[in-house]
């Protein structure tokens, strides 16, 4: 077996210094009936090329952004990854590396993370940030969870134009804790109807723990961050900003410049591929006054006898290993190496760089809204500022339409139909991304695509 | 040796590095786009949305930042340049073509909303990456949708309480043996449960007498890590599960240890309902420095309506995600989970297969047990039961010379090694935790044992040097007390 270094002899010795004459001496503290008689019925064994031929083929069974048009979004972001970020992610001394519990060999993965929280409180316009989350649906809750803990109040309000599976993540997480969830419909403009927000803390503000919008939101649409601000600080709740496209960023103001209290999300936009999924990178930024409730992992710098700078986890305090059932949160493990991606990411982009991306993302989704409204049957749903996402009314079901799409080699938009219940017209409202990816020409080919499908 | 300088110093690392922040030059860019292909979008239906820039971003270019990071790397300590002996942390070498697979456009660059239709081939791989961790543990049935394994152990707990729920009473306490990672009682506190910890007895094992007293209607579950942090086997497995089940409770194992039990032996044989793996232990995902891991869920056939949604299931002509799950604790991650670590996993077993997966328990156990047996002179054992693949010794031998645990984990990285896991389990006053895994080879495992003999001699003969180590790292020890009384955590 290659991964398994003991020669015969090496082995042979080894078993005599412990004492015992043959590997299954070694579970003798295994009750006998435990123990397995046989092989596990598992495949055999297979060689690096036996997998090549395998998973090739399996990979090449999915059709990928590589072979297709793509323009599906909705908190996942098909982006240009610069040939550096993979690079430098696959030097073993980042990605064979543990937790960086030892600080003085430690000191690569610190100061990346130390940069990356940097970074994050930039672009976030916030003024500090943790080591990372899982995923956003799970910085969602944990920003939940932080505003329960901060103020002791029994409700949280969210706006339904929040990622759906946020939301039901977050009511997942709340479920067992008495937390009440209270939800903001979006309005007719395809965002939080700020009306009913005001309605809602005005008539239960006192018991709100935090209130969370999403900006981009789940349909594209441009919260007024600066109307709905108020608010909710005038009801003493947190205010919470949910980011799931952090390329937005590069253009539009941070939630720290709302007076957001906390800014959680979906970060793999930055510098890392779709990858079904998974991994990600959950980010949660704040304000200073609630770094002791922040859950995670923290790095800070700090200096050795010779007064060097180095960097150190920190307030631990806060965490797991030290306060057991009391810790901020239960998570250990974080997405370590895709916060390195991001890190690496937003420094080869820039100052400069995330600006032009972001404006090439705007750019090229106005001009296939556009576009493509005018193919018959097709309709823009809202009316409200868009950054790369928008939802259009299509000609049929868009499951169909997207059958239809996918046989010319076209990654088609979501249909909402099943995460719109209860809105009327739902049926073939589809949301479509379009990012630095997406040429001229393929939105042209699903221009014609829909012309065709709509027929 | 009386300048502190060993024999051997660790080369591995160099010098310190600025901050992005310091290496920024104005005008300096590491990007390039291609022209924009439609006109320009007006910003002016944004309005004061508009930031006018993004203030405290970095401008370098690209060889200024690839420098940056691979200086940055060599500060670091990584499996790939030795043993990395963290007790339960399971740092075992991750096999390069896994991370190959990982990048596959076709795994790679899928997005997970896509028409089931679309992604078949990601979907099999993640079925058959479920059956082969269903006959290697003995359950019926996996999520792979935790990202973690504390993330596993919160989904696990949320399906134990929907299950009580659900049969009319959630109850109020979850039991923890005294020696377990602190993120049991942590996971278990998020899910509304009172923690309660059950003592160890003198053989470092759950003191079955002491369950029985305790297991009431009102504890939902007992939590359990076999073999437990001590690296002892629960050999009275089956009366646990016992104990809690004839009062109507579930057994919780966290499968952190379960590289000792891989073709060994199966906790779902061993009475267990619910139980999470950590694929970036024992099935060699890569640590990251961090993370990401991943930490699937696997259940007896009892629990499986509570599973998150979406469930993989196998429709007429395709694999499909069933949402309609009615009694499902929902969902939990964004999406499907860390796919890029089910590839790896994947991967990871088909490389052993039938034949060959017993060795990595085989070989993990031998190693640890060779280090216990040439090192158990040297250093006090905490226990003396048998252990299997970690050894737990503590600084009993070497404090009277005034040098602490700390102080010996410090002096390793002199020699060029990671430390073990120290000060854990909370049980072992001055805990040195070591699992070296199967990935390391004879000659690696002696240089070690070597290391730590001369550090024991070091102790008697000059420990100044010992407690003032490390004296050949980038860095010395860091004053983390000043760091967390007024902590500078962004530039």
């Amino acid at each position: 077996m290659r991964f398994l270094p003991q020669g015969d002899d090496d082995l042979r010795e080894m078993l005599a210094a412990v004492g015992v004459s043959s590997p299954s001496d070694l579970f003798r503290a295994i009750p006998e009936k435990l123990r397995l008689k046989g092989d596990l019925n598992l495949p055999p064994a297979h060689s690096e090329l036996d997998l090549r031929r395998k998973m090739g083929a399996m990979a090449a069974a999915n059709a990928s952004a590589a072979t297709h048009a793509f323009f599906l979004g909705a908190g996942a972001y098909n982006h240009y990854v610069p040939a550096a970020v993979w690079q430098l992610l696959l030097r073993s001394e980042f990605y064979t590396s543990y937790t960086p519990y030892q600080p003085e060999i430690s000191q690569g993965t610190l100061q990346v993370t130390f940069e990356y929280q940097s970074l994050i409180a930039a672009l976030t316009e916030m003024e500090i940030s943790n080591a990372s989350l899982y995923d956003g649906a799970t910085a969602l809750a944990e920003g939940v969870l932080m505003a329960q803990r901060a103020n002791k109040r029994a409700r949280v309000v969210l706006s339904e134009a929040i990622h759906p599976h946020y939301l039901r993540v977050v009511r997942s997480y709340v479920r067992n804790l008495g937390l009440q969830v209270v939800t903001i419909p979006a309005g007719a403009d395809g965002r939080t109807d700020l009306d009913r927000l005001a309605a809602t803390m005005a008539s239960d503000g006192a018991t709100v723990a935090a209130v969370a919008m999403q900006n981009p939101n789940f349909f594209g649409c441009v919260e007024d961050l600066g109307a709905a601000a108020p608010l909710v600080k005038n009801a003493g709740a947190l205010f919470e900003v949910v980011i799931n496209e952090p390329i937005s960023l590069g253009l539009l103001h941070g939630p720290g410049h709302y007076g957001a209290d906390v800014a959680v999300g979906e970060a793999h936009a930055l510098g890392t591929p779709l990858q079904f999924g998974g991994p990600y990178l959950g980010f949660m930024a704040a304000k200073e006054p609630l770094l002791r409730q922040m859950p995670g992992r923290l790095v800070g710098e700090a200096r050795d006898a010779r007064g060097r700078r180095g960097y150190v986890l920190t307030l631990s305090t806060r965490e797991q290993h030290i306060r057991r059932e009391k810790a901020t949160s239960n998570i250990c493990t974080n997405q370590g190496l895709i916060a390195m991606a991001a890190t690496i990411y937003m420094s080869l982009m820039g100052r400069h760089g995330l600006r032009e991306v972001a404006t090439q993302n705007r750019s090229k989704a106005i001009w296939a809204k556009e576009r493509l409204s005018r193919v018959k049957g097709c309709h823009p749903r809202f009316t409200a500022p868009i950054f790369n996402e928008f939802v259009l009314e299509l000609p049929a079901d868009p499951e169909s339409i997207n059958r239809e799409l996918l046989a010319k080699g076209i990654v088609g938009g979501l249909p909402l139909a099943r995460y719109l219940p209860s809105v009327p017209g739902a049926r073939n409202l589809c949301l479509f991304c379009v990012t630095e990816m997406n040429t001229r020409e393929e939105i042209e080919r699903l221009a014609s695509a829909l012309e065709e499908a709509g027929r | 040796m009386t300048d502190g300088r060993p024999k051997e110093v660790s080369t591995a690392v160099t010098r310190l590095e600025p901050t992005i922040f310091e290496l920024s030059s104005a005008g300096c860019r590491g990007y390039e786009l291609p022209a924009l292909d439609v006109p320009e979008a007006d910003p002016s239906d944004l309005g004061d949305a508009v930031r006018p820039d993004i203030a405290g971003f970095p401008e370098m270019s690209e060889v200024d930042v690839v420098r940056h990071f691979v200086r940055l790397s060599r500060l670091n300590y990584a499996i790939d340049l030795g043993l990395y002996p963290l007790g339960s942390c399971t740092m075992k070498y991750n096999p390069k073509i896994n991370e190959e697979m990982a990048r596959l456009d076709g795994f790679a660059r899928i997005h997970p909303m896509q028409p089931e239709g679309s992604v078949q081939g990601a979907l099999r791989l993640m079925d058959e990456l479920e059956a082969l961790l269903r006959e290697i543990t003995g359950m019926d049935r996996f999520t792979l949708q935790p990202a973690a394994g504390a993330h596993g152990e919160l989904t696990g707990i949320m399906i134990a309480r929907a299950h009580l729920e659900r049969s009319g009473d959630p109850r109020s306490v979850i039991l923890i043996p005294d020696s377990a990672h602190g993120t049991n009682p942590a996971s278990a506190h998020i899910c509304g449960y009172r923690v309660e910890e059950i003592a160890s007895n003198e053989r470092g094992c759950i003191d079955t007498d002491a369950l029985r007293r305790r297991m009431g209607p009102d504890v939902a579950a007992l939590m359990l890590t076999n073999p437990n942090t001590l690296g002892i086997f629960e050999a009275e497995i089956e009366t646990i599960c016992g104990i809690v089940h004839a009062k109507g409770g579930l057994v919780y194992m966290d499968g952190a240890n379960m590289n000792a039990l891989v073709g060994v032996a199966r906790p779902g044989d061993m009475g267990v309902d619910i139980l999470h793996l950590n694929l970036h232990k024992t099935f060699s995902t890569p640590h990251g420095g961090g993370g990401p891991g991943s930490g699937p869920v696997g259940v007896v056939r009892a629990l499986e309506p509570y599973l998150p949604v979406p469930v993989l299931v196998r429709g007429e002509r395709e694999l499909r995600l069933d949402w309609e799950r009615p009694f499902s604790i929902g969902k939990i991650s964004s999406f499907l989970g860390n796919f890029g670590m089910h590839v790896r996993a994947y991967a990871y077993i088909l490389s052993y297969g039938a034949t060959g997966i017993r060795r990595i328990a085989e070989r993990a156990v031998l190693n640890a047990s060779y280090i216990r047996a040439r090192l158990s002179d040297t250093y006090h054992l905490a226990f003396r039961q048998p252990t299997l693949h970690e050894v737990i010794f503590d600084d009993t031998n070497q404090k009277d010379a005034g040098v602490r645990t700390l102080d010996i984990a410090k002096r390793l990285m002199d020699y060029g090694f990671h430390p073990p896991t120290i000060y854990f389990p909370l049980i072992v006053h001055g805990a040195l935790m070591i699992e070296p895994t199967e990935t390391e080879s004879r000659q690696e495992l002696d240089r070690f044992i070597e290391a730590m003999k001369a550090i024991d001699r070091e102790a008697r003969e000059d420990p100044e040097l010992v407690r003032t180590a490390p004296h050949h790292t980038p860095v010395g020890r860091l004053d983390e007390a000043a760091a967390a009384r007024k902590p500078k955590l962004v530039w």
